[in-house]
């Protein structure tokens, strides 16, 4: 234990950034929403955004995430974050919106408001979390899912002759004039958390300097509906999620 | 200083909110109130408004929704299938209690229906409001000038109640053209809701617009708050006109295009010495429950005529509450009645 003189001498190093509240998250063992949020809050407080920061929280298991982060918060209907977040940028031009939305929320019932949102060009920034499952509502099948993975509605595998192939969004987003920043990250060793945080800051400063619509996808883990523990969720990740969707800066942004 | 212009009832509803200090309007277009994004598409822009067309009904309630959580004076328009859409964004705006103007021109349905009149969406417009315990305040004009008119009023009530607030209408109401007494623009009221978000904080408490409430008794609590803004509204908003005979053998219960009907069949029927009232209820939701309770006592009958199968009818007859009888007079499927049909089939019922 070190004593008092010791911690009065300490540097801080490394503490809960400012844009985090005290809340205890509800996420689930090993599941990367919790690094994804940190990312995102160590990212507006260096921009010196916390103050004129509006998250738009979405449906799925970060539906709560209006609790963790310390910002303005609006909880929009499932898959309609980014319209929401277009009525909010266009009568509130300061502010600096974004929209924390998962695989299902944006792919498979939000699909048409993202992509007009990219298409009018909105200075809004999406954070996409793909963990290839509908997590909240207990591991079903997403857009996004893998050939052969078995969720609780495709419990003999993702059979492509029925549920058609995996929905490739950064791909389809990628052609859009619209977009100012778009990039695929991940989150599994230090070197994938840095690079996911220098795209989300990126993402961000495109924002600030109106250059248009911006958007990270995080490959995420979801130990809990893919059947695994935590550093099997990880190695998932990097022998089959990432074969599926290779980590990729789509459209780059230079400030 | 006011001037006095010839506009449809599309103009009219756009050109007073712009007066009233809407300065955001999100659409998609449907016949038939295309002349409403029109309008603002060409207009908000001289008072550095924005105008956005939406990708579909869906998006543009919820560009609604986002304008509103910043406190904004907000609209959008459209036609009976674009309001079926719009019922998760206005529940949505309900339970998380933001204000917004929806003007909806009805025409005939269902399904796709017709770019005809219509009153068919008078459960749509008084019950509506998607899912859940609530609805959205239902103001239904008659003629172009009142379009302008409750155009400007229904902001502030919208602010006032935290609620949606309807302008129902109808094809004839949306596309007729009449002398309008305008008014000079207003500029937008100041955002200092102490529920609005965005811009800068500078110092004070972070918000949340939310309407995710899993612990039931919250919901409740919220549900109830809501029910009692809507009671208050009852009292303060409730309005009706009556026209015609002060000493009536019968009275037609009508409201918007429906009523205007009823006043020329009022006038003709006076000729004849035929004496006969009209209810113009002009708020729906809230109902005006009074007029109906008091002539049903010293009338022989309350006929009602819309423009549906009988919506209408049923809240004149829960004001009645059996005090006398009231007969249905209708036409449906974009189909107008007529004063001359009316006259026949109401000397039937005499």
């Amino acid at each position: 234990m070190p004593d008092a003189q010791d911690l009065a001498d300490a540097e801080v190093v490394y503490r809960r950034p400012a844009a985090l509240t005290e809340v205890q998250m509800r996420y689930c063992p090993g599941c990367t929403h919790g690094t994804a949020h940190r990312l995102v809050a160590e990212v507006l407080e260096e921009l010196d955004l916390i103050d004129r920061t509006v998250i738009v929280v979405t449906v799925g298991c970060s539906v709560y995430a209006d609790k963790y982060f310390n910002v303005d918060a609006v909880q929009a209907a499932h898959g309609r974050g980014p319209a929401v977040a277009t009525g909010i940028k266009r009568s509130s031009p300061e502010s600096i919106v974004f929209t924390y939305q998962g695989d299902g929320d944006l792919a498979a019932i939000g699909l048409s408001e993202v992509i007009h949102t990219a298409q009018r060009g909105e200075s809004i920034t999406v954070i996409f979390i793909n963990n290839a499952v509908f997590g909240m509502t207990r591991g079903q099948m997403a857009p996004t899912t893998l050939v052969g993975q078995k969720t609780t509605t495709t419990p003999r595998g993702r059979d492509p002759q029925i549920a058609g192939m995996p929905m490739m969004v950064c791909e389809l987003l990628a052609s859009i004039a619209g977009v100012a920043y778009l990039a695929r990250e991940t989150m599994i060793d230090p070197k994938t958390v840095r690079n996911a945080k220098r795209s989300i800051k990126k993402a961000f400063q495109a924002q600030v300097d109106g250059a248009g619509f911006s958007l990270v996808e995080l490959i995420s883990t979801c130990p809990v509906w893919w059947y695994k523990r935590p550093l099997e969720a990880i190695a998932w990740i990097r022998e089959e999620m990432l074969e599926q969707y290779p980590l990729q800066v789509f459209v780059e942004y230079e400030a | 200083m006011s001037k006095r212009v010839m506009m449809t009832g599309n103009e009219a509803v756009a050109e007073g909110a712009i007066a009233a200090g809407c300065r955001y309007f999100f659409g998609y277009p449907i016949t038939p109130q295309n002349a409403i994004p029109q309008y603002m598409a060409e207009h908000l822009a001289e008072v550095g408004g924005v105008y956005l067309q939406a990708e579909s009904e869906l998006a543009s309630i919820n560009l609604v929704y986002g304008a509103a959580a910043t406190g904004a004076y907000v609209m959008t328009s459209s036609s009976s299938p674009g309001i079926s859409l719009m019922q998760e964004g206005l529940s949505y705006m309900l339970g998380s209690e933001l204000p917004c103007v929806v003007v909806n021109m009805v025409r005939g349905g269902p399904g796709l229906g017709n770019i005809g009149a219509a009153q068919s969406d008078y459960w749509l417009a008084t019950r509506g409001a998607g899912h859940g315990d609530g609805r959205c305040l239902t103001f239904a004009p008659h003629r172009v000038q009142e379009m302008y008119d409750w155009a400007a009023e229904a902001f502030p009530i919208a602010q006032k109640y935290r609620c949606p607030v309807m302008i129902l209408g109808d094809g004839l109401l949306a596309n007729m053209a009449e002398p309008v007494r305008l008014r000079e623009r207003q500029e937008p009221p100041p955002r200092d809701q102490d529920w609005a978000i965005g811009g800068r904080r500078n110092g004070r408490p972070r918000r949340i617009v939310n309407s995710l409430w899993t612990d039931v008794p919250v919901m409740e609590a919220l549900n109830i708050r809501i029910q009692e803004r809507f009671e208050q509204a009852a009292e303060n908003e409730t309005r009706w006109e009556e026209y015609g005979n002060d000493d009536p053998t019968f009275v037609f219960a009508a409201y918007g295009i429906s009523a205007r009907i009823c006043k020329t069949v009022i006038d003709r029927l006076a000729e004849e010495g035929i004496r006969a009232r009209l209810i113009r209820p002009v708020s729906l939701f809230p109902f005006p429950h009074k007029p109906f309770a008091e002539w049903a006592q010293r009338v022989e009958r309350i006929v009602c005529v819309e423009l549906s199968m009988g919506q209408f009818v049923e809240d004149v007859r829960l004001a009645v509450a059996g005090e006398c009888p009231v007969d249905l007079i209708w036409r449906t499927g974009g189909v107008v009645l007529t004063p001359e049909e009316v006259m026949a089939r109401v000397k039937e019922l005499l």
